[in-house]
Formats: C-alpha cells, structure tokens, sequence
C-alpha cells in the first residue's frame, strides 16, 4: 500500500477509536441518567416528599424526613466548613507563594484524595466515641472533613482567576493591601467562590459512606444534632440492597430526589461561574 | 509577582500607613492561621485513625494482618488478604477499562474530535464526574449487573474462557462488575486531568510537527504524548487512588464475598467495602480496632499514591522533560 495512504488511515483510524472513547463513556451514562428518571418517576408524588417511610408492603410512604435530614447535616457541615475552607483558599492564593504555602496546597490536594470512607472513621473517633452515640453532629462533622481540602483548592483557583492589574491599581492609589484583599480581589472573585461552595456542597449532599457509622439512620423526623440522623444517600443504600420490589422502587425514586438536588446545585454553581467571571476576566 | 504591600503602604503617607501596617499584618497572621488549619486536619485525621484502630494493635500482627485469608471477628482473628486482593483487583480491571476510554476521550476533546462536538462531550463528563456514588451503586445493581450476567460474560466465557480470569458461575455480582462501575466513575478524574495535561503541551511543537508533514495522529503521538506522559501517569495514578477508596458503588456490586478466587466472574470483597457493611454493627473494640486498621491500610496506600502524582502532574506543568522525542 502507498505510505501516505497508509498513514493517513493510521490517522483516520485513530480518531475514530478516540470517538470510540466518547461512546463507552457516553452510553453508560446516558443509560443511568435515563433509567433513574424513568423508574424515579413512576413513584413520585408530594407525599413522597414529606411523609416519613413506610414497612414494605404497606402503600404510600416517603422520604421526607431523609431529605430534611440532608439539608439538615449538609446545613451543619458547612457551618463549620466554610469559614475555614473558604479561608484557607484566600491563603493559599494571597500569601501561598512561600515554602509554607506550598506545603498547604500540596497536603490539601492530597488531604482531597483520601477516601470518604477514612474520614467516617476519624469522624466516629471524634464525635461517637465521646458522645457514645450516633449523632447528626458525627455527619455533619464527617462532610466538614471531605469539604475542607477541596472548598481551599478551589477557591485559590477563583481567586486567581482575578487579574494582577486590579490588585496593582488598588496599591497604587494607596489602598492597603489587606483592604485591597478584602474590598477587591475577594468581591471580583465572590462568583467563583460561590460556586466553589456550591460544589462542595453538592458533593456532600451526595456522600453516603462517611453517613453509615457517624450519622447512621433514623425512621422519624429528626433535628437534634445528637441524635441519629436520616439521609437520602444512606436511605437509597438500605432501600437498594433490600430484598423487596417495592423498596426498590423506593430507592429510584429517592434517586431521582437527589440526582435532582445536586443536578440543580451543579447548574447553579455553573450559571454564577459563567456570569460572574465572564466580566471578571 | 505582585507589588510588595510594604512599599504600597510605605508610600501611602504617614498616618495611614502605619496604620495599614498594623493592619496587613493583623490580615497576614490571620489568614496564616487559617491556612494552617488545613495542617491541623491532616493532623487530625491521621491521630483519630491511629487512636480508633489502637485496640487492634495488640491483637493483630502487621505480617499475619497482611497475608491472612482468615478473618472472623468473633473470634478475633483477622485476616485483611481477601479485602487487600479485591481492593487491588477491581481497581486494576478499572484502570485497565478507564485508561484508554479517558485518554481517547482527552485526545477528542482537546485534539482531534470535530470542535462542534467537544462542548457538549466535556459538559457530559462533568455530570458524570457529579453523580453520587449510590446512585452509581443503585444502577450498577439493577441494569449493569444482570447486563453482565446475560451477555458480557457468556460472551467473555466464550471467546477467552480458556484463561482462568473468566471462568466460574456467571452470577453477574462480582470482581468484574465492580471493576467495570469504578472504571466508570473514575474515567472523569482522568479525563479531565489529562485534558489539563494536554494543554500545557507547547503548541509549538504540534505546529513543527504538522508543519513537517505528519498528519494529525502522527503530530499527537510524536509531539503530544511524549510530552504530557508524566501527567497522564499522574492522572491516572489519581483515578487509582479514587477506586481504591471508592466505597457505595462498589460494596453494591462486589457480591461481599471473603474469598479469594482468580476469577474475574466470582464475587469478592474489598477494603471500603468491609468497613462499610460491618463498622456500624462491630462486636467491640478490637473489631473496631481491626476495621480502622484497615483504614489505616487504605489512608497509606492513598497517600502515597496522590503525593506521587501530584508531583507526577507538577513536573509536566513546570516544563519541558520528556519532550525530547
């Protein structure tokens, strides 16, 4: 065969098998997406929403109390995560060019990759093993952990993102350089940090493994952060892996509650970001 | 870089700029201090594990805990073998299926994929790197495992059945469903880590290529991928890390199983997994002890390999090595 021809269907070959790529990753998750909302749907209703779950077998039901008992540990974990995160972020992009500096950026980037699994266990030790209890506190801390290292990354990136040139008129017109930090740069980058949180918080929203032994579950209602606690995720798990059809039911529909929340926490964080960086930049 | 603050406030005048003085340096100790909470975490996490896996530690030995099939926690004997072996196993098969997927998937989005295409492409990717892992969990349970049992693995038995990988009862639960739902899972991390990577390759040297008549595979493979190898090493050593760790979608799937079996088919059991299923239900202390040994385990490993491939990624980001091909 002629070289060039050779090579050129080397190339179409290539790119065609880089496609392939697109199609295995594409089909599983166009097959997930539509499967969650297809069976989700079937069992939706408002009282879906707000009645506590029934026995099996017995008709209605819902998982209201698991959704309040979400919001009401994500609530919890980024009380405390926030502050800390958010500030570290501001750290790192303000003062992390040192030797110091580096040293918190790497341990957070690694601190990221743990599993959430490990920080269950180091959440248990500090809160359940004190309190002898399983606690909606012991969640809310466990989130806070996965939270933090990932909420500082991002945010130094936001803060970066804001030109070099603003922070340099601020100096120049005699603006101290931590009201520069605070009136200036932290303002112009408020979008990417929102969307920063808004991530994080979606992430937490869908985290089961750190839930089983901090938080654990719970039948009723419940907003006493030292008492158990139901979540969705958790409640998908123990609908999921159950025997009975009608649980499983359950546990797409309760799927389908939270594919909604995080889709709409995603969406929000990527609307700020489009809007608020755009002008930025 | 950036205009050092003490000449800005030295020239601000003399009243306000003391007093900016004192104030930067209330500012700088104060962010300090927050950025060093992130040490504190770390601290935090490794002295809580240590603390929670103690009791184990007189009851365990670190080579028998290692080499051990036998755990039973009634009777205090724990053997981690069949978690370490699963944990390695599907995350090996998931490397195997999301490394080429991703990087074909990278080289799309950023080289040779129609530029129509390519938003929408990256937008999917980033909604499958957002799905909860439950949810991952749920559907690999009721479509993927029994897809598997079906089709795939009569159709693997028939074609490879002569390795002893696929050779067993085919009952869907297993290594392989676990190795296939991370492979999933981790293929965005990758992904979206080489794209990272790619575009710190100098386009320069695209452009030479191009220019001296390659055509556009032949420019990537001479030009491209030498350069940005060490990253996709490290992005892929970051996808490893994340399906060592990965913990819902995979004790959904496994079968939960503590045995060690060559075959891909037969169901199994892994480190998160364990830890899972019998944390919130331990018979005592030591069964606890034992459990966050095992975490102990998985934070090592982790660690180890998100230190590696945070350097792995730097090195290509800082410049030109390997670029020489």
């Amino acid at each position: 065969m002629n070289p060039l021809r050779w090579r050129r269907f080397v190339n179409v070959f290539w790119t065609v098998a880089s496609g392939t790529g697109v199609l295995v990753a594409l089909i599983p998750l166009a097959s997930l997406l539509w499967l969650v909302v297809s069976h989700g749907a079937k069992g939706l209703s408002a009282s879906f929403f707000v009645s506590l779950p029934t026995p099996v077998g017995e008709p209605g039901g819902g998982v209201g109390n698991a959704i309040v008992g979400t919001f009401f540990m994500v609530g919890l974990a980024s009380l405390m995560a926030l502050p800390v995160g958010v500030g570290a972020g501001v750290y790192l992009a303000e003062k992390g060019d040192g030797p110091a500096g580096r040293a918190i950026r790497f341990t957070a980037e690694v601190l990221a990759g743990v599993p959430s699994i490990v920080i269950g266990i180091v959440a248990y030790g500090l809160i359940v093993t004190q309190m002898r209890r399983f606690s909606a506190l012991a969640g809310g801390v466990a989130l806070a952990l996965i939270m933090v290292p990932s909420l500082a990354r991002s945010t130094e990136e936001f803060i970066r993102l804001v030109p070099t040139a603003l922070r340099e008129a601020s100096l120049a017109l005699g603006v101290p350089g931590w009201k520069t930090s605070l009136r200036v740069i932290i303002p112009t980058a408020l979008g990417g940090i929102v969307t920063a949180v808004l991530l994080a918080v979606a992430r937490a929203a869908g985290e089961t493994a750190p839930l089983l032994f901090t938080a654990l579950n719970n039948q009723y209602w419940n907003l006493d952060p030292t008492q158990p606690t139901a979540s969705l995720t958790v409640q998908i798990y123990n609908y999921a892996i159950s025997p009975y059809e009608d649980w499983h039911s359950k546990a797409w529909t309760a799927a389908l509650v939270l594919l909604l929340l995080v889709g709409l926490l995603n969406l929000m964080a990527r609307l700020l970001s489009r809007n608020r960086m755009a002008g930025a930049r | 870089m950036r205009p050092s603050t003490d000449i800005a406030s030295a020239r601000a005048g003399p009243t306000p700029g003391r007093f900016a003085h004192i104030g930067d340096r209330a500012w700088g100790w104060g962010l300090t201090i927050l950025g060093g909470t992130i040490l504190v975490v770390a601290g935090l996490i490794l002295l809580e594990l240590g603390r929670v896996a103690a009791p184990a530690f007189d009851h365990i030995r670190i080579f028998r805990f290692l080499t051990s099939s036998d755990w039973d926690p009634v009777q205090e004997k724990f053997g981690a073998l069949p978690f370490i072996y699963g944990t390695l196993v599907t995350s090996i098969v998931a490397i195997l299926v999301a490394l080429p997927v991703s990087v074909g998937l990278a080289l799309f989005l950023s080289e040779m994929g129609p530029r129509r295409l390519r938003p929408p492409v990256a937008y999917a990717i980033e909604v499958l790197a957002a799905i909860p892992s439950v949810i991952f969990g749920l559907w690999g349970l009721f479509v993927m495992v029994p897809w598997l049992r079906e089709f795939l693995q009569p159709a693997l038995q028939r074609t490879l059945g002569f390795l002893p990988f696929f050779r067993g009862p085919m009952i869907g639960l297993g290594y392989l469903a676990a190795g296939l739902i991370l492979a999933l899972m981790i293929l965005p991390t990758i992904a979206s880590v080489t794209i990272e990577v790619l575009k710190t390759v100098p386009p320069a040297l695209k452009e030479g290529a191009l220019a001296l008549g390659a055509t556009r595979w032949e420019a990537i493979r001479i030009a491209v991928l030498p350069y940005a190898r060490p990253g996709i090493l490290g992005a892929t050593l970051l996808g490893l890390g994340r399906a060592l760790g990965e913990t819902m979608a995979v004790t959904m799937v496994i079968g939960n199983s503590p045995e060690i079996s060559a075959s891909l088919f037969a169901p199994g059991y892994s480190l998160p997994a364990v830890i899972a299923n019998e944390f919130a239900e331990a018979t005592g202390d030591v069964h606890i002890g034992a459990l966050a040994s095992l975490g102990l385990v998985l934070f090592g490993i982790t660690l180890v390999l998100n230190a590696v491939a945070q350097v792995l990624i730097m090195t290509v980001a800082r410049g030109p090595r390997g670029a020489k091909a």
